[in-house]
């Protein structure tokens, strides 16, 4: 085992070492769990980052595959169940490198801002973990097998992270997202084992599935099934009402990774799994489902507009955020799909931002509806203004990450000559207005304007000195300010990541056109 | 030096750096000084690399563009990349040299009109974000990176005209510029990726070279054949149409003096309104060469200019009639880029220059006629002209630059505004746009006008309220130095600029005609319609006996006064389409669907299966009898059925 994968493996199995760690540590020293916690988990951060140093290198020395084979780096492989064609194989390529660097700043940041939970601390730290290692597992595997294994593992840590530490109607919210995933699930499956049965390769490897051509008839229901399956998780009207109430009803570090990385992993299978091994069907099921993603890119964000809860508007701000994700894959150009996966990165830091500041203020104010509380900025300045970078960054402000993806996504989807594409383009790049609007309405309602807090049970603050409302604490500013900076990293030198990305999407993109 | 022009930028990023992250909560004066330090050096730098530039172009073809350095920013596809770099050509020289002064002058200026307000470290680090973004804007080497800087010229724009965070106008007004500016760069980011999908360039040497000849082509649009080229300009255009405030997406600007002072004076100068000119100058050999597109422009141009000088003619607050007559202004700016095609199909460069001529010397004097408002605002902590009068006793300095000023933008020679403006018209003129340039040279009569209604009312006559009364003189050295500098250019930069516009601020890669002969009664007939302007300014408001406040009073005014004074009604027509349609009406009714049918259909799968399982529940109920019954009933439900082998 070389060292690459020696580090692959350790980021994966990091949680699970740390949940093991805190279980040894006695009842009544929560705050030691905490730190134990927030010790692992950014050590995760610090090797992932290591190790996507080390294989940027790597890939700048050898360029792009020239087939339509992946290039896998930091391979593990271990056999399973032989007789099936089961086996443990993790490894990276560019992209999935990316979405697990991503991953652990956010499983990281997520930790930082569940610094106040205070029932059952540890029991949720375990869970957050292992939620984590769940989407890591899924970034990192090419077997499907324990792709999917991995994809159901984090869905059943949600629940019982929505379940038990939610707030709200949080039995309904945690109930609504795990049964609508497990439909996507269920889908995700049928695809899977059909692709599985028909190779005729006995093997669940994708990089060997991908060397079969599916035949045409198979392709055209397998397609449709395993995309609609994996958009389950990114938000795909109409199954994209589990969003909102899950996120409103779901710790704040919960709805982080939910809309953070989970999400993500329904953009991720869609390209990886459902795009790279049926093309053929892609292409002749795209026209249709262009009309779903229209829905989420244009009316999601007339419908941020009328909401009044903040996690609403995010959430339905995430909905069409995740739609030109889905635009980008669907329109089927290079950089159509590049943007798409810039996307998916930069969205990871934008809502991992957006809903760590939206719960810091509820924490505070214990009011989550815009026009019951104004004036923020005065008594909290650090978390309005990383609201304020959290929605300039979802307007699509260059400089930060969001314009970086979204400009690529416009310019490559506006490239596939079909009419209905190109309108949607259009509609897609008028609609940066309704984002501005949704955005700097929310701005307004809750930072500008005079002082004033009512949180709904009678108790009204409108003098910010007694309001006893503090600032963002230390813990809570270095998550911020860790997402803050890579949303600016990501804005400012897009350039090495569009690189490594092109050294996975070229491949692929080979595989999708032919 | 040029090679490291990036310097120019990087001093003013730094200031904002400094500012934001550290210097602004710590100490508001140190953080005024940081940026006046760094704001200096900027313009140090951009001076002598502007001498070099044009030593090194002198001679040869000074509009060839000089690419001082370019680097890759973000690699997209094979050829097609986006690029950072910085062009030198004469209106990018000439820009970096205007914001550079203003955006200092701005910030001494600051130090005086901030100085009590307890946020003034922030105030400096925005600005010096907001003279960054510019700057990143004008050097920009393709469209690209120029939308990037547009945008945050947008966002700064944003952040200082909300300042003052507390205020709901102030709050109201920022979000007002946001969006609207945002609407049109919505249309110019469609027409960046019309470009690199048409062109597969951004550059600006492509788009404005051989990307023409590629792009000139009919292409079909739901039924209609478009000419792609004047569609990709006319999409970029939108962008430059909102952020210069053309009708009728100029609601914006009159609001956006809800900012501090200071931002409303580097805003309607240097920065912001002016990048919509600069656009359409940057883009100039492509729109020029779209069939029919110029006479868009200058139609556009020379409506914004009348009708925002005839609004300025009813308006009482200071602030709202110094916007007013920038939108005016950048009409007459526009109006001159478009009246460069001619009646025969030719272009005129010389309305070209005429423009960029226009956007230096209006720089400097509304620079100045805003700052003057603000320290009289200052001095009677009002906007209305109806606490004002009387004023030059207390303010003596800034009275005598204000009436320089007001004597620039009338076009009173031998003052900047005169030469700029007559530049303009004849230019006009020698394409064959005649109603055009009496159009222009009315709306000069109206400038002249309504600029000294203005003066007369501020300075001249009886004290009218306010509250800076009775301390004698009056003036703060902070604010009234960069006032008194900016007198010298505002009087002198028209004269001595002029050959340098005429000959060197010429478009890159377009043919210039001939030019036509001098045309002398026209500069005499301008000059001679301001005066007359002025002079009738004297008679209503200005002369001994004449009375203010009921020149002032809306009372008895006829509906076509009223019509005026509320901007016709414009505003309202938008929040009604924005609120009531879009926002209510449609938005609302996506919410309703959203959550009445969609959400409400994910409700009715659930509850259907938790009926349904409750239904084959009672299949379960632990009566032996039902269960032999129904054990029976469907053996011979097969039997009847056939299907089993008995």
């Amino acid at each position: 085992m070389n060292l690459d994968s020696l580090l692959l493996t350790l980021v994966w199995t990091l949680p699970f070492a740390v949940v093991g760690l805190s279980l040894l540590i006695p009842k009544g020293n929560e705050l030691w769990v905490k730190r134990l916690h927030a010790l692992g988990s950014g050590l995760g951060v610090l090797i992932a980052a290591w190790l996507t140093y080390r294989l940027y290198g790597r890939l700048m020395v050898d360029g792009a595959p020239m087939g339509a084979d992946l290039r896998l780096y930091a391979v593990t492989r271990i056999d399973w169940l032989p007789s099936l064609g089961i086996s443990f194989f993790t490894g990276v390529d560019g992209l999935s490198m990316l979405l697990v660097l991503l991953t652990a700043i956010i499983v990281f940041t997520g930790v930082l801002a569940s610094w106040n939970t205070g029932t059952q601390v540890k029991e949720f730290f375990a869970l957050l973990q292992l939620l984590g290692a769940g989407v890591f597992g899924v970034f990192i595997s090419f077997d499907l097998f324990t792709f999917f294994l991995f994809y159901e593992m984090e869905a059943v840590a949600m629940y019982l992270l929505i379940g038990v530490w939610g707030s709200g109607r949080r039995e309904y919210g945690a109930m609504k997202l795990t049964l609508t995933l497990m439909l996507g699930s269920a889908l995700v499956l049928v695809g899977i084992l059909a692709l599985w049965a028909s190779s005729g390769l006995g093997t669940f490897d994708l990089t060997q599935l991908a060397t079969v051509r599916f035949s045409p008839g198979l392709q055209a229901w397998v397609f449709p099934v395993l995309f609609v399956g994996f958009a389950v998780s990114a938000a795909l009207f109409p199954f994209h009402t589990w969003s909102p109430d899950g996120h409103s009803a779901a710790p704040t570090a919960v709805s982080m990774l939910a809309a953070g990385v989970m999400m993500k992993l329904g953009a991720y299978g869609a390209l990886r799994v459902a795009m790279y091994l049926c093309p053929e069907g892609a292409r002749q099921w795209f026209p249709v489902l262009l009309y779903l993603i229209s829905f989420n890119v244009v009316l999601g964000a007339f419908i941020a507009i009328r909401h009044k809860d903040l996690k609403f508007i995010t959430a339905y701000s995430s909905i069409s955020h995740l739609g030109l994700v889905l635009l980008g894959l669907a329109a089927g150009t290079y950089l159509g799909v590049k943007g798409a996966s810039l996307q998916m990165i930069s969205h990871g830091f934008l809502t991992g931002l957006f809903f760590a500041v939206i719960g810091m203020i509820y924490s505070r104010t214990h009011t989550r509806l815009v026009d019951t509380q104004s004036g923020l900025m005065k008594v909290m300045p650090f978390l309005g203004v990383a609201f304020v970078i959290a929605g300039f960054t979802g307007l699509g402000l260059p400089g930060l990450s969001g314009f970086v993806a979204e400009a690529t996504i416009f310019i490559g989807a506006f490239q596939n000559p079909d009419p209905q594409v190109r309108i949607l383009t259009v509609l897609a790049v008028l609609g940066i207005t309704t984002t501005a609007v949704y955005v700097v309405r929310t701005a307004n309602f809750i930072l500008h304007g005079p002082f004033r807090v009512d949180d709904g049970h009678g108790h009204v603050m409108e003098k910010p000195e007694t309001s006893g409302l503090t600032d963002a604490s230390g813990v809570e500013k270095l998550a911020l300010t860790l997402l803050i900076a890579c949303i600016l990293g990501m804005g400012l030198f897009p350039g090495w990541i569009s690189r490594m990305l092109d050294t996975s999407l070229l491949p692929m993109f080979r595989a999708l056109s032919r | 030096m040029i090679a490291h022009g990036y310097l120019i930028l990087l001093f003013p990023l730094l200031a904002f750096a400094v500012n934001g992250l550290w210097l602004a909560r710590r100490n508001g004066f140190a953080a005024g000084l940081f940026s006046i330090l760094m704001s200096a050096a900027s313009l140090a730098y951009a001076i002598p690399l502007a001498l070099e530039w044009f030593a090194a172009v002198h001679g040869g073809d000074a509009s060839a563009p000089v690419e001082a350095w370019r680097f890759t920013w973000l690699p997209l596809e094979g050829a097609l990349k986006v690029d950072f770099s910085m062009i030198l050509d004469p209106i990018s020289v000439m820009m970096l040299l205007v914001i550079g002064t203003v955006a200092l002058l701005v910030n001494v200026y600051s130090m005086g009109y901030m100085r009590h307000d307890p946020s003034r470290g922030r105030f400096f680090a925005l600005l010096s974000l907001f003279a960054f973004s510019m700057l990143g804007l004008v050097i920009a080497g393709n469209v690209f990176q120029m939308y990037v800087f547009w945008e945050l010229v947008g966002v700064s724009s944003y952040l200082l005209i909300g300042f003052w965070y507390e205020k709901p106008s102030a709050v109201a007004a920022s979000k007002k510029a946001m969006i609207v500016t945002r609407f049109a760069d919505s249309f110019f980011l469609l027409g960046i990726v019309l470009a690199a999908y048409a062109a597969g360039s951004m550059d600006f040497s492509v788009l404005n070279g051989s990307a023409i000849a590629a792009m000139s082509r009919e292409v079909s649009l739901g039924g209609f054949h478009v000419n792609l080229l004047f569609l990709a300009s006319l999409l970029m255009f939108l962008g430059g149409w909102g952020k210069s405030a053309m009708f009728p997406l100029h609601i914006w600007l009159p609001d956006a003096m809800e900012g501090p002072t200071p931002v409303s004076s580097i805003i309607h100068s240097a920065t912001m309104v002016v990048a919509g000119v600069y656009l359409t100058a940057r883009f100039f050999p492509m729109f020029a060469a779209a069939p029919g597109f110029l006479d868009l422009v200058r139609v556009v141009g020379i409506f914004t200019a009348l009708f925002a000088a005839v609004i300025a003619c009813t308006q009482k607050d200071i602030k709202r009639i110094l916007a007013f007559s920038t939108l005016s202004q950048l009409g007459y700016m526009m109006f001159s880029l478009g009246a460069a095609a001619t009646v025969l199909g030719g272009v005129n460069t010389a309305a070209y220059s005429a423009s960029a001529f226009h956007i230096f010397t209006h720089a400097f004097f509304k620079c100045l006629l805003f700052l003057g408002a603000g320290a009289l605002i200052h001095h009677v902590h009002a906007n209305e002209l109806d606490a004002m009068g009387g004023l030059w006793k207390k303010l003596p300095l800034t009275w005598i630059s204000m009436l320089l000023a007001c004597l620039a933008i009338a076009g009173i020679p031998p003052f900047s505004g005169f030469w700029s403006k007559d530049e303009i018209i004849l230019a006009a003129w020698q394409s064959g746009h005649g109603l055009s340039a009496a159009l222009a040279l009315f709306t000069g009569f109206l400038t002249a006008f309504y600029m000294f209604r203005l003066y007369f009312l501020a300075f001249h006559g009886e004290p009218r309220g306010g509250h800076g009364e009775g301390h004698g003189r009056h003036e703060d050295p902070w604010m009234t130095v960069p006032i008194v500098i900016l007198a010298v250019p505002t009087v002198l930069s028209g004269l001595l600029a002029k050959d340098f516009f005429h000959h060197f601020a010429l478009p890159h890669q377009v043919l210039s005609e001939s030019p036509v002969e001098h045309v002398a009664w026209l500069p005499a007939t301008a000059a001679t319609l301001g005066i007359l302007g002025l002079f009738l300014a004297f008679v209503l408001y200005g002369r001994r006996g004449a009375d203010a406040k009921a020149a002032l009073s809306v009372e008895g005014r006829g509906g076509w006064y009223r019509l005026i004074l509320n901007k016709f009604y414009i505003d309202e027509l938008y929040l009604f389409v924005a609120r009531r349609l879009l926002i209510g009406g449609f938005a609302g009714a996506v919410k309703w669907v959203d959550t009445n049918v969609v959400d409400a259909a994910v409700g009715a799968t659930a509850s259907g299966t938790l009926r349904s399982g409750a239904l084959l529940r009672r299949l379960q109920n632990g009566n032996l009898a039902f269960y032999i019954g129904a054990f029976l009933f469907g053996i011979l439900l097969l039997r009847i059925l056939g299907r089993l082998p008995l």
